[in-house]
């Protein structure tokens, strides 16, 4: 230990510390300013930036000692308790904060550039500030709303970028920030990293690091004489159930008998410190007998593979989806020209910048005895009493987390407690279990709260990806341009585990045709089992795979039918009246034809041309449609209970105030849930949303919400928390009525007041008087979306859909064949934007992941071992690849919606990628059937004058060949 | 069947050969090491950098900015030391200095310094390119062009860039002070022919090019996987009073386990005129001479030798017009 004297945030700090710590560390752990985090200890997404000496570091690779006697400023330094920092609040205007995770790191590096700015008197351009933020990245927002709200910072008059809708009401429709977001600006927000627990202990996973194997011995003695170690358990260890899974329960918890890809969990440990956690998990021995490798779905299901679930009857097949309309022989037999192709996507991974964190906390902990304050009236945090086995985690779904954590432990679901942290991002990633289970069985084991903190490369080694998949796709049309047949087989690599696979993996297939109505479809997809990384649910969910096909195939067969791209597309969408490839008739909210109309009037502005070159500069337009159901659909229970409170509060001045939670289980990972909530619940009461608080995610205060996934929670949640709030003021009538000496049923609330029969009364009386009554202030609702049917039982597979179209502008250079992204014209039909701020941000986002998707990220599994093992090896979409985006918001409203809202969670994530592909043919000639584009493969294709590609970045091997109906 | 045990760790032989870096993060560890040296110690002076180092034993190591090297022990591909001898705060390396016509730059100048410093923009423009275009802005603030040099990467951009202007460094140990070319300081991917644990890197040095030469330099990279070049390149160009080629030099990389540098390509240029045709016959002599491999994950051969054919003019015409003028714009720098 060293003396280390520097100042933070204008104050001298003057501590003793190791002089191996970084400067992470020493503001962080031992300062507790937990306002910086840490993304990935690799130098690599910028998002742990500090100032030092005015200048920004990453502060995970910056020695601490290196600060010596230096001013540091910390995201924390930056506001006062009545002034934020110009940053802060454009951050805060302009809905550039979602996650949050990043988004100090984000204002620090800004602040920087606005400091040397200022210094000489000029304001930061575009240009300047995407120069500045190249390598701090941010996951959730697309970057253009960070790069309108620093210029904003500066002083220079730039607006929030809001596209119009339709009027608002009392606040539905009303663009405002999250709730949470105040809070992530400050940097006083807590993601479940930050907390620190007396006593607690830390805890690490030994994974398996081989891909397949059948274990011969584990041997914990080594690890477990090592001092400061706590507990090490094994699978045998689990007292109960030893496997989970959302859909199939195939996952062991630990693994017993075998290992089925290099992310197993094989044993876990608990010890004083995360070092001696380290060290431990190096001294377990595992004895493995090695076995074959299966590493691509196709090879997976040929006969003779070697078979990763022993006693399945279909070996590696984990499900085949199959989707029939009609008869395609003779929907081809009428096709005047027929487009076969075959494409290929890659594995992705959800690179949320918040790694998978879990803190398990004993039944029966007491704070007090570890030396730690107790606050009996605390119900969650460092001060509470646990009366149960609890756990904090950032998660998609928290009762399922209950259910299977108790199922380990071999309790009832109601012991244990899940307690909804913030999430720096989830996108589909978080929704499998992580550590929550491995912390309550460790805690529990030690009586001692631990914290199990996956590193980046763990997180990338273990969580559930986004599925390769290999798609053969035939399409036909007549001379005139109407779709007459789809054939298509799909091959979708669901890892070692089912996770969402079979669900994903019909939403693939399903949404096969895209938006088209076309008359004869055949669609097989096969799901396999393989031993590289689980894949589970991403943003997307499948159609994002199945639309780079469907959409670049309706560009191939445009040209040969000599028709406009957009012209055919218009004349094949789905509309009111039309039937989808599932047979489910689509009776209201078709907003896509204007959607391809808002984008392709903005597209054909003023010398449009599709196509022109520039020196080297090739550029292009490139167009796609998307949709995306909202829910879950199939058939499956779509239900979400939420519950309003009211209370009133006195007021500083004037009359009390009326105040209201509502409260579920959903999760809020960056999407904007909390202000979709606030606002339906705001909008019934007629109280605005200030004064509505949220509480989400915990299992003993809120009621199920279920599953944040398939776009589906403004759907539900919102109409959960809307009759929630309808329910709380109809117990509320009679005493309104009496109020009002009028019938119960005469009374309306509306504006903060109860009225009937030309009186009125404020609401806030009515909630004094029925409090004082016992009525109860009160109330839940379980709201069950509209029924959804099977698929192939021809009803309605799902109550909802988005639609969009994307047209972008590429630009491809010669000399490099290096693809950028130049301007994207976007429309979204969301039915109702019921927060255009928080919408907007969920659009730029899905757009720029999905660039991302088409040209930088590929997660590569080498014969099931992980070649991207460090974010230094995964490059997401920085500032420098976010294009202009121009947005156009669409609302045809879905009756059952609520306020007519549909949801968009997924919707912009899904077009782009064959937009851009679409962009690049146009500019080279050249058509990109593998994800995502490599330059250096387009630029010999540019040289060699070869019309089409098919290696991707990442891939060593053409595309396989396909056979259609999938014979095996 | 017998049981096999598992061998961890295993370097896997890549494709990339000797240009690409693995890391190998252990997966029982599933994450990098956070304590990568137990003492840290700031020396004032050149001697108590030295003393320090002796006082090691060969245990303690030089470290600049870090940002190369404490990731490669984080992620195991170096060991953890006992001591780390920071000298970024001896008085004058941390400053860009003029001695008669060289340029000096301390071993604690940073990437972001280079890059701002207008004697260095004016007459060693490529160095300002090249430094200019290494990881992101945090990290030029704090990664010294030392550390590029000490870190020896055969496309190490700042390293390619003060190859082309013939830049020279200075060592300290126990036995005093010495200037190298900037070449001996490489002996393989990685690998520096001065040992970090027991001598100092204290400065770098190169002519300005002053009136009569210019440089340039550009780099070709992908938007996928690791962040390093495909490939790198700069020239140095200096010429007669009629337009003729004095004298020039031009380094790229990744071809073969050090910067190359172009010599068969410097040997057709020189004694002719500044001209388009010329530079297309120094390409011919770079593709039929420069080691070019594909690397797995990261360019091809075949696209290496098209990025030589259609940048490496563009460089040398730069570097000529800057010849020509006083004044240079570099261009590309923070992207």
């Amino acid at each position: 230990m060293s003396r280390l004297l520097m100042t933070v945030n204008g104050r001298a700090v003057d501590i003793e510390v190791a002089e191996s710590r970084f400067l992470s560390d020493v503001l962080r752990l031992d300062l507790g300013l937990t306002g910086t985090k840490i993304g990935c200890n690799e130098a690599e997404c910028g998002i742990c930036t500090v100032l030092v000496n005015g200048t920004p570091v990453v502060s995970c690779t910056y020695p601490a000692f290196k600060a010596l006697g230096a001013q540091v400023e910390t995201i924390e330094g930056l506001s006062t308790d009545e002034r934020l920092h110009p940053l802060q609040q454009a951050f805060l205007d302009h809905g550039a904060i979602q996650c949050g995770f990043c988004s100090s790191g984000l204002i620090m590096t800004a602040k920087a550039l606005l400091d040397e700015k200022q210094a000489t008197g000029e304001v930061p351009g575009e240009a300047d500030i995407k120069t500045a933020l190249k390598d701090t990245y941010c996951r959730c927002t697309g970057y253009q709303s960070v790069i309108n709200a620093i210029q904003q910072a500066s002083g220079q008059d730039v607006p929030p970028y809001i596209p119009s809708t339709v009027t608002a009401g009392f606040e539905v429709g009303k663009a405002q920030p999250n709730p949470d977001a105040l809070a992530k600006i400050r940097g006083t927000a807590k993601f479940t990293d930050d907390y620190s627990f007396p006593g607690m202990l830390y805890a690490r996973t030994l994974r398996a690091g081989v891909p397949h194997a059948r274990i011969r011995s584990i041997d914990t003695a080594a690890a477990r004489s090592l001092a400061g170690v706590r507990a090490v358990l094994t699978h045998k260890d689990v007292s109960g159930r030893n496997l989970h899974g959302i859909v199939d329960l195939d996952w062991p918890v630990l693994c017993d008998d075998k290992v089925r890809y290099s992310g197993d969990a094989v044993a876990i440990v608990a010890a004083d410190t995360e070092t001696i956690a380290a060290q431990a998990v190096e001294r377990i021995r595992v004895e493995y007998e090695l076995l074959a490798v299966v590493s691509d779905a196709m090879d997976a299901v040929r006969p003779g593979a070697p078979v990763l679930h022993e006693g399945r009857p279909d070996g590696n097949l984990l499900k085949h989806i199959k989707v029939n309309k009609g008869d395609v022989a003779s929907g081809f037999a009428a096709a005047d020209v027929i487009v076969d192709r075959t494409y290929r996507t890659p594995t992705t991974e959800h690179l949320f910048l918040e790694p998978e964190c879990a803190i398990g906390v004993p039944a029966g902990y007491h704070p007090a005895d570890f030396g730690g304050n107790q606050d009996a009236e605390a119900l969650r945090g460092e001060t509470a009493i646990h009366d149960k086995t609890s756990i904090y985690v950032g998660s998609q779904i928290p009762y399922l987390d209950r259910d299977q954590t108790a199922a380990a432990l071999g309790v009832k679901p109601e012991s244990v407690r899940v307690i909804a942290t913030l999430m720096g991002g989830g996108f589909g990633g978080k929704e499998d279990v992580a550590g929550q289970v491995h912390v309550a069985m460790l805690s529990e084991t030690t009586q001692r709260p631990v914290k199990m903190l996956y590193s980046r490369q763990e997180s990338l080694l273990f969580h559930p990806k986004r599925h390769a998949t290999v798609i053969r796709i035939r399409t036909g049309a007549t001379r005139k341009g109407q779709l007459t047949a789809v054939e298509a087989t799909l091959y979708g690599d669901g890892g070692a585990y089912a996770s969402l696979s079979e669900k994903v993996l019909t939403r693939a297939t399903t949404h096969a045709t895209g938006p088209y109505t076309v008359p004869h479809v055949k669609v097989d997809c096969f799901a396999a089992y393989t031993n590289n990384a689980p894949c589970g649910a991403f943003r997307g969910f499948g159609v994002s795979q199945s639309c780079f096909a469907v959409e670049s195939n309706m560009d191939i067969l445009a040209e040969e039918l000599g028709l406009d791209a957009v012209e055919f597309r218009r004349m094949n969408t789905l509309d009111v009246g039309s039937v989808t490839a599932t047979g489910q008739k689509m009776r209201e909210s078709v907003g896509l034809n204007e959607c391809i109309e808002r984008v392709d009037h903005d597209m054909r502005g003023d010398d449009f041309r599709w196509a022109w070159k520039q020196g080297h500069r090739h550029f292009a337009w490139g167009l796609a449609i998307g949709y995306k159901n909202t829910g879950l659909g199939g058939g499956a229970p779509d239900k979400s209970i939420a519950e309003v409170e009211v209370w009133v509060e006195p007021a500083d001045s004037g009359d009390p105030v009326v105040h209201a939670e509502v409260r579920t289980s959903s999760a809020e990972m960056g999407q904007g849930l909390p202000a979709v909530l606030a606002a339906c619940t705001a909008e019934e009461l007629g109280i605005p949303s200030s004064r509505i608080k949220v509480l989400l995610g915990d299992t003993d205060y809120c009621p199920d919400g279920g599953p944040t996934t398939a776009s589906r929670q403004t759907y539900v949640s919102g109409n959960a928390a809307r009759h929630a709030a309808k329910a709380v003021l109809a117990q509320l009538a009679p005493t309104a009525a009496g109020l009002l000496e009028c019938a119960a049923g005469a009374v309306t609330f509306a504006a903060n007041e109860a009225t009937a029969e030309g009186k009125s009364v404020g609401l806030a009386e009515v909630i004094m008087q029925a409090a004082d009554s016992g009525v109860p202030l009160l109330a839940e609702y379980e709201y069950w979306a509209p029924k959804t049917q099977a698929l192939g039982s021809g009803g309605d597979m799902h109550f909802a859909f988005g639609f969009c179209a994307q047209a972008v502008l590429c630009e491809v250079d010669s000399r490099t064949g290096k693809v950028h992204v130049h301007k994207v014209i976007a429309a979204h039909d969301v039915g109702r934007a019921i927060n255009p701020l928080t919408l907007e941000g969920q659009i730029e986002g899905g757009i720029v992941m999905c660039i991302g998707y088409a040209l930088t990220e590929h997660y590569i599994q080498e014969q099931g071992e992980p070649w991207t093992k460090v974010m230094a090896r995964y490059k997401m979409p920085g500032i420098k690849h976010t294009p202009k985006i121009i947005s156009h918001i669409v609302e045809h409203a879905t009756a059952s919606g609520p306020y007519g809202a549909k949801g968009v969670g997924e919707l912009p994530s899904i077009p782009t990628s064959a937009a851009i592909t679409n962009a690049i043919y146009r500019a080279t000639g050249v058509r990109v059937r593998s994800l995502p584009v490599d330059q250096d493969e387009l630029l010999r294709a540019m040289r060699s004058g070869a019309k089409e590609i098919e290696l991707g970045w990442g891939h060593e091997q053409a595309i396989p060949t396909v056979t259609l109906g999938g014979e095996m | 069947m017998p049981s096999v045990p598992v061998a961890r760790n295993e370097h896997r032989a890549s494709g990339a050969g000797f240009t690409e870096c693995e890391s190998p993060v252990n997966y029982k560890r599933n994450a990098v090491i956070r304590i990568c040296w137990n003492k840290y110690h700031s020396p004032r002076s050149i001697d108590e950098a030295i003393e320090w180092l002796t006082h090691y034993d060969g245990r303690a190591q030089v470290i600049g900015g870090g940002t190369d090297l404490l990731l490669e022990i984080q992620q195991g591909l170096k060991p953890a030391v006992e001591a780390m001898v920071d000298p970024c705060r001896i008085a004058g390396l941390n400053q860009v200095t003029i001695d008669e016509d060289y340029i000096v730059i301390g071993c604690a100048v940073t990437h972001t310094q280079v890059v701002s410093d207008k004697r260095i923009i004016r007459d060693g423009t490529c160095l300002v390119e090249s430094c200019g275009v290494i990881g992101g802005p945090q990290v030029r603030n704090v990664a010294t062009l030392a550390g590029n040099v000490a870190h020896a990467l055969p496309a190490g951009d700042g390293s390619i860039g003060l190859l082309a202007l013939n830049g020279e460094v200075e060592v300290a140990d126990t036995c005093g002070r010495r200037w190298m070319p900037l070449q001996a300081a490489f002996l393989g991917p990685g690998k520096s022919a001065i040992d970090h644990h027991r001598s100092l890197l204290t400065r770098l040095r190169f002519r300005a090019t002053g009136a009569s030469a210019g440089s340039a330099f550009t780099r070709v990279m992908r938007p996928q996987g690791v962040a390093l070049p495909m490939i790198s390149m700069a020239a140095r160009v200096q010429l007669d009073a009629d337009n003729t080629i004095s004298a020039v030099r031009i380094a790229l990389g990744p071809a073969g386990p050090v910067p190359y540098l172009a010599e068969p390509a410097m040997e057709v240029l020189t004694g002719g005129p500044a001209e388009p045709g010329q530079f297309d016959k120094a390409v011919k002599a770079v593709l039929a001479s420069a080691p070019l491999r594909t690397s797995k994950y990261r360019a091809t051969r075949e696209y290496r030798a098209e990025m030589i054919r259609t940048h490496l003019p563009l460089v040398l015409a730069r570097a000529t017009e800057r010849a020509c003028s006083s004044d240079a714009v570099p261009v590309g720098a923070g992207q």
